[in-house]
């Protein structure tokens, strides 16, 4: 199901935006990326000050403009449904740190 | 029981979130092969690998298949819609994020109706989004092994409102929407192969009470019956929960049929986590009204509709005209019958019996059966111009089964010929007559039941063969002496 489309963004306070270590912490687990309390400390201030250059543009009024996707009038152009053959499985296991057989191999997951 | 009175104060609310998988031959982003029982891997790509640099692409046909479900379910089809990033880390998306749409769907403000327990219902769609699916990961303990033949495989994710009020309507909404994609001819409907996947959202609350309950999902139910067994088990925990002061948990269940239970499912992600954003890689999908109009235009006449019609048109019963639109081969068979037959009445009648028997005597689907619509309707035609007696056509219609011959060189081969002759059965009456002297005296003196008795001996005489009605006009006759 759809979720609230603001509902993990970092809050921000115009002027100053400040992402805390712990907005971080979460978005970096949701990455699945280990950092130490150090790195989060100095992520999270430059994090901010990319945050902070970013909020200049929140200065623009964007009343009754409509959120752009995407910046030109281009539209998609779609691929007729032919199936087209080109590397065998092998091409692209044999860069996998680990197999089985055919399979790609992982550190195990709880389902 | 219903499910007004079986759950007391309580008031189930069910919505379903089902996932059709579009039967197009390439995949959704990427021009991969659809047949996922292929080789170990050997339907993947840099795209669906999620290799940097690699670029996805649409698949027309897709689009054209989701286009069609949402005109059918009666949606609103945007003419701008946007595919987004639904961004998650499992080893089987192997981008991270599966590309699916998100604050703009292509398809919205549908709705679905269907009959259940006598009533008609209707279910509001809330939308109907095109998505790629995940790959394939099977659990070892000590690792995880993925497959990715599936990742990017099309899907067509429909919501429905949370308009459903109990386990069977749940299921009847679920096959109505199942009986659609396979009228549309866009999803083989293969549940146990996850074609076509039923997600349920149930939560209970006091009956009269404006506000919904927690709500749990259910996943991993593969067939109709389970959907319904699941929601019902979902829905008795639940109210023992509130009943017993305990507070519900938003969370994902899964349901285990072995033992008739949902159980948890540790938590992949917290809910809200999706961080979605416009995938920069795919432009906006633009369709102008012509398109979809053509789309439109294309559409079969949809389950309902068809038995409605059915009703109409061939004065069927209600029972009768859903059974036969079931399955839109089944339909398509029977229509054939009542073309070759000219007679809608019988054609009802020896598809609903005869062939649906043995069809699942042999676990076959209409398509397999070894007796074609037209030479069912041929031997229709035979017994409505006389020539076979209804009993004969019984054992025509097994000898087509056996053999796949036509009725008529059954017919022949065999002197199935109905007997018409009046002096011929007169012949064989005046033989059973003599030869239970006891009974004819008895029948004379008062013992009526005994007519039946003839006829069953005129019949063994003549091998089935001499006309009913004749039989019992010309015995009548003979006996009154
Ligand atoms: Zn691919």
């Amino acid at each position: 199901m759809a979720n609230s489309k603001s509902d993990s963004s970092p809050s921000a306070t115009p002027g100053s935006p400040r992402l805390d270590k712990s907005a971080v912490a979460k978005v970096a687990e949701l990455s699945r990326l280990k950092l130490s309390d150090a790195e989060l400390e100095s992520i999270s201030q430059q994090l901010s000050m990319v945050l902070a250059n970013f909020e200049q543009l929140a200065e623009v009024n964007t009343q009754d403009v409509e959120p752009m996707v995407t910046p030109t009038d281009l539209t998609l152009r779609l691929r007729e449904d032919r199936v087209e053959r080109r590397e065998p499985a092998e091409a692209f296991l044999e860069n996998a740190p680990d197999r089985s057989g055919n399979l790609f191999k992982v550190p195990p997951v709880v389902g | 029981m219903s499910s007004e009175t079986r759950f007391g104060a309580y008031e189930p609310v069910i919505g379903i979130e089902i996932h059709v998988q579009l039967q197009t031959k390439s995949k959704m982003f990427c021009t991969d092969s659809t047949a996922f029982a292929s080789g170990d891997n050997e339907c993947v790509c840099e795209v669906c690998t999620g290799m940097p640099g690699a670029l996805p692409t649409v698949n027309r046909t897709a689009i054209e298949y989701a286009v069609k479900t949402g005109l059918a379910l009666g949606c609103t089809i945007r003419e701008k819609s946007v595919f987004s990033r639904k961004q998650y880390f499992y080893p089987d998306l192997p981008k991270g994020y599966q590309i699916s749409q998100f604050d703009l769907p292509l398809c919205e403000n549908g709705r679905v109706e269907f009959f259940h327990d006598g009533k008609k219902k209707s279910i509001e769609i809330i939308r109907a989004h095109v998505e790629e699916d995940a790959g394939k990961s099977t659990h070892q303990g000590d690792c995880s092994l993925i497959n990715l033949n599936r990742a990017s495989v099309p899907l067509l994710e429909i919501v429905s409102g949370p308009d459903l009020r109990g386990p069977e309507e749940a299921a009847e909404y679920a096959r109505t929407v199942h009986k659609m994609v396979q009228y549309l001819e866009i999803c083989d409907g293969n549940l146990e192969e996850g074609s076509f996947r039923c997600d349920c959202n149930v939560s209970v609350r006091k009956r009269g009470d404006p506000k919904f309950g927690t709500r749990v999902e259910i996943k991993n139910i593969n067939s109709f019956r389970f959907v319904e067994k699941a929601i019902e088990y979902e829905i008795l925990r639940q109210i023992d929960a509130v009943e017993s002061g305990e507070k519900i948990r938003q969370e994902t269940r899964l349901y285990d049929p072995d033992k008739n239970r949902t159980f948890a499912m540790r938590s992949k992600e917290e809910a809200h986590d999706y961080r979605y954003f416009p995938d920069p890689d795919l432009l906006p999908l633009v369709l102008n009204k012509p398109e979809i109009e053509a789309l439109r235009a294309k559409l079969p006449e949809m389950p309902l509709a068809r038995a409605a019609r059915f009703q109409a048109e061939y004065k069927l019963p209600e029972y009768d005209s859903q059974v036969l639109t079931a399955e839109k081969d089944l339909a398509d068979y029977f229509e054939k019958v009542v073309r070759a037959s000219g007679n809608a009445k019988a054609a009802s009648n020896w598809v609903m019996t005869e062939l649906l028997r043995e069809l699942n005597d042999s676990k076959k689907t209409v398509n397999q059966s070894p007796i074609s619509a037209e030479h069912l309707g041929e031997m229709i035609a035979l017994i409505d111009k006389g020539t076979i007696s209804g009993k004969i056509a019984k054992t025509v219609f097994a000898e087509m089964w056996t053999s796949g011959k036509a009725p008529e060189l059954i017919v022949k081969e065999k002197g199935l010929v109905q007997i018409t002759d009046t002096s011929a059965i007169e012949k064989s009456i005046d033989e059973v007559l003599a030869a239970n002297p006891k009974e004819l005296a008895d029948y004379r003196g008062g013992k009526e039941k005994l007519f039946g008795f003839f006829v069953g001996q005129v019949m063994k005489a003549t091998k089935g063969q001499a006309s009913p009605d004749l039989v019992n006009q010309l015995l009548k006759a003979k006996l009154k002496g």
